[in-house]
């Protein structure tokens, strides 16, 4: 009997243990740093700058008394938390707009993320200009040989609608969801792309500079290779820069200290060890 | 002097008596706990799928006919409509009934009638094994053979597609018709057999007109299983489907099920686009519903 009322408990105990913190996340996080009496940085924004974000956190925090928290939300709702002060620093992965400029808003590059175009190994294409991908793209063009290559259809492969990477290629190439051509293979990550592309000798796609490897040919983007070097002097066309941007008013000594870590040569470190191409 | 040891032995076994009923409510309320659970969970899960799925059609203002009809699956330009999937579900769980019923109700009339002990005591086992399979391991059996193999050497532009859906879908319902069919076919009474025997009818004629008819609706129960099982596949089809967003014509186009457009895309989604990705759930739903319903009225043939 003292069996089964101590299990009734136990189970009572689970299950609202279940229920509190389904509910109470975000408390339970104020109530630790609030605690521990921690300055607390506030950042929100791009799923894409997010994970580089957590790393150069993780590594910040180890050497410093903060806390940092990161909320991966998208670049439009982080430069609007940005804007509003409700976030200390907002992550994006496009360039500001012109609007989001003038209310008065402090960019910081972090780091640049490039993107590739690859194909199978063995197919003859090696340029493309901008146009030529947007055809590709779109289905205007549906066969290799329109662009210089052997006799063999096209086969599009893309990432999934909302997908950080997606929407800065489309933004880059300029054609949008809806123009992507519908007969398209949708891959749900870099990887899969790639695997999809390297047994695919139809294949193009589109990856991070940091997937690139042997199992797969890439692209050059009108004449100029995709390369760190290329980015960062900006002649190569497929890349975006990682921002960090801050209402002035908001910055506290505890953000500015991140955001001078993070371009200090520890922080570029852990940029290139992410695969993202670092600043300097 | 004598009643009062009897006196007290009797309060000792109202004592023991009580603790036994508690002890027998307390189990039994439990027990009740535990069901209620399973209930309770069910409830929560549809109510928030049906919650959320809703919302955008209550609320939003978006047209349910539209949601199911439109052709066009834009979520970054507002535009939801998963005609194309509801079709790539459907044609894809027939196409692995077509494929898959055969094979299994031959496996099970093999290993219930026709196998000697010794060839069953391999095969049984095995086919239980492939139920064991996690599916993703089905899916990439499917991307690095079936996708390959159809590209090679049927020579399509793409091996994800259609064709290869049906063939994972109909390997991996196997094992649920295969065992649901066989425990039917053993449920017929041997009498059946001998009769039939007796008549001077054949093993195998026996076998199709006497047996199989007589377990007629345990076959069916596992075929509707077997379906359920199909349509309801998500980890192993989004690797091999190509995930495209086409109303399919043909066996080699890729397509996109419902569960992979959930799967796919929830990772991403925000605001409406993930209700919309709840709704695709709620008519996904809504054919496991109809799926059961089927389920319980062969069953309650079956009874009768």
């Amino acid at each position: 009997m003292k069996f089964i009322k101590n299990a009734t408990k136990a189970l009572l105990v689970i299950s609202l243990a279940v229920v509190l913190t389904a509910c109470g996340n975000d408390a339970e996080g104020d109530t630790k740093s609030s605690k521990e009496n921690l300055a607390t940085i506030a950042i929100s924004g791009s799923t894409s700058v997010g994970p580089l974000a957590e790393k150069l956190a993780f590594k910040y925090e180890e050497n410093n008394d903060v806390k940092i928290e990161i909320n991966q939300i998208g670049s439009s709702a982080g430069i609007t938390n940005a804007i509003n002060g409700v976030s200390e620093i907002g992550m994006s992965s496009r360039d500001l707009k012109q609007e989001e400029i003038d209310s008065g808003l402090n960019e910081t590059v972090i780091a640049y993320d490039g993107i590739v175009v690859v194909t199978h190994p063995t197919n003859k294409v090696k340029d493309l200009t901008l146009e030529q991908v947007k055809k590709i793209f779109t289905g205007e063009v549906t066969n290799w040989n329109e662009l210089g290559g052997e006799d063999l259809e096209i086969v599009v492969v893309s990432r999934e609608d909302g997908s950080g990477s997606r929407d800065a290629f489309q933004e880059i190439v300029d054609f949008s969801s809806g123009e992507l051509v519908r007969s398209a293979i949708i891959a749900s990550g870099n990887g899969n792309i790639k695997t999809t592309v390297a047994t695919n000798k139809h294949a193009v796609g589109f990856i991070s500079f940091e997937y690139i490897d042997d199992s797969i040919s890439t692209i050059d983007i009108n004449g100029v290779e995709a390369t760190a070097e290329n980015v960062l002097q900006q002649k190569y066309k497929l890349s975006r820069p990682f921002l960090f941007v801050n209402n002035e008013e908001n910055l506290t000594d505890a953000g500015q200290q991140f955001i001078d870590f993070i371009l200090s040569p520890d922080g570029q470190a852990v940029v290139s060890e992410t695969g993202a191409i670092p600043v300097q | 002097m004598t009643s009062a040891p009897i006196e007290k032995q009797n309060i000792g076994n109202g004592k023991s008596n009580k603790r036994k009923y508690m002890l027998e409510s307390l189990s039994s309320k439990l027990f009740l706990f535990c069901a209620l659970l399973s209930v309770l969970s069910l409830l929560l899960i549809v109510g928030f799928v049906f919650y959320r799925g809703s919302h955008p059609f209550i609320a939003g203002g978006y047209s349910f006919f539209d949601f199911i009809f439109g052709v066009d699956w834009v979520p970054s330009e507002d535009k939801f409509g998963i005609f194309p999937m509801i079709v790539a579900s459907i044609y894809a769980t027939i196409g692995a009934l077509i494929i898959g019923v055969p094979i299994g109700l031959f496996t099970a009339i093999f290993l219930s009638e026709i196998a000697p002990k010794r060839v069953r005591k391999i095969i049984s086992p095995a086919v239980q094994l492939l139920a064991g399979i996690p599916s993703v391991l089905y899916g990439v059996f499917g991307l690095a053979i079936i996708v390959p193999f159809l590209q090679n050497y049927l020579g399509l532009v793409k091996g994800q597609s259609l064709l290869a859906v049906i063939l994972v879908l109909a390997i991996m319902m196997l094992p649920t018709i295969v065992t649901v069919a066989e425990t039917a076919i053993r449920a017929v009474p041997k009498t059946y057999r001998e009769g039939s025997l007796a008549l001077g009818a054949s093993e195998i004629g026996t076998i199709f007109k006497v047996v199989v008819p007589a377990a007629k609706s345990g076959i069916m129960a596992a075929i509707v299983l077997g379906l359920g099982r199909a349509i309801g596949e998500t980890m192993a089809v989004i690797l091999v489907a190509g995930n495209s967003l086409i109303t399919p014509t043909s066996l080699t186009d890729s397509v996109r099920p419902l569960t992979t457009n959930i799967a796919l895309e929830m990772g991403y989604a925000a605001g409406v686009h993930q209700e919309m990705l709840f709704a695709t759930g709620i008519v996904l739903f809504s054919f496991i519903l109809i799926l059961n319903f089927v389920l319980a009225k062969i069953s309650a043939r079956g009874a009768n």
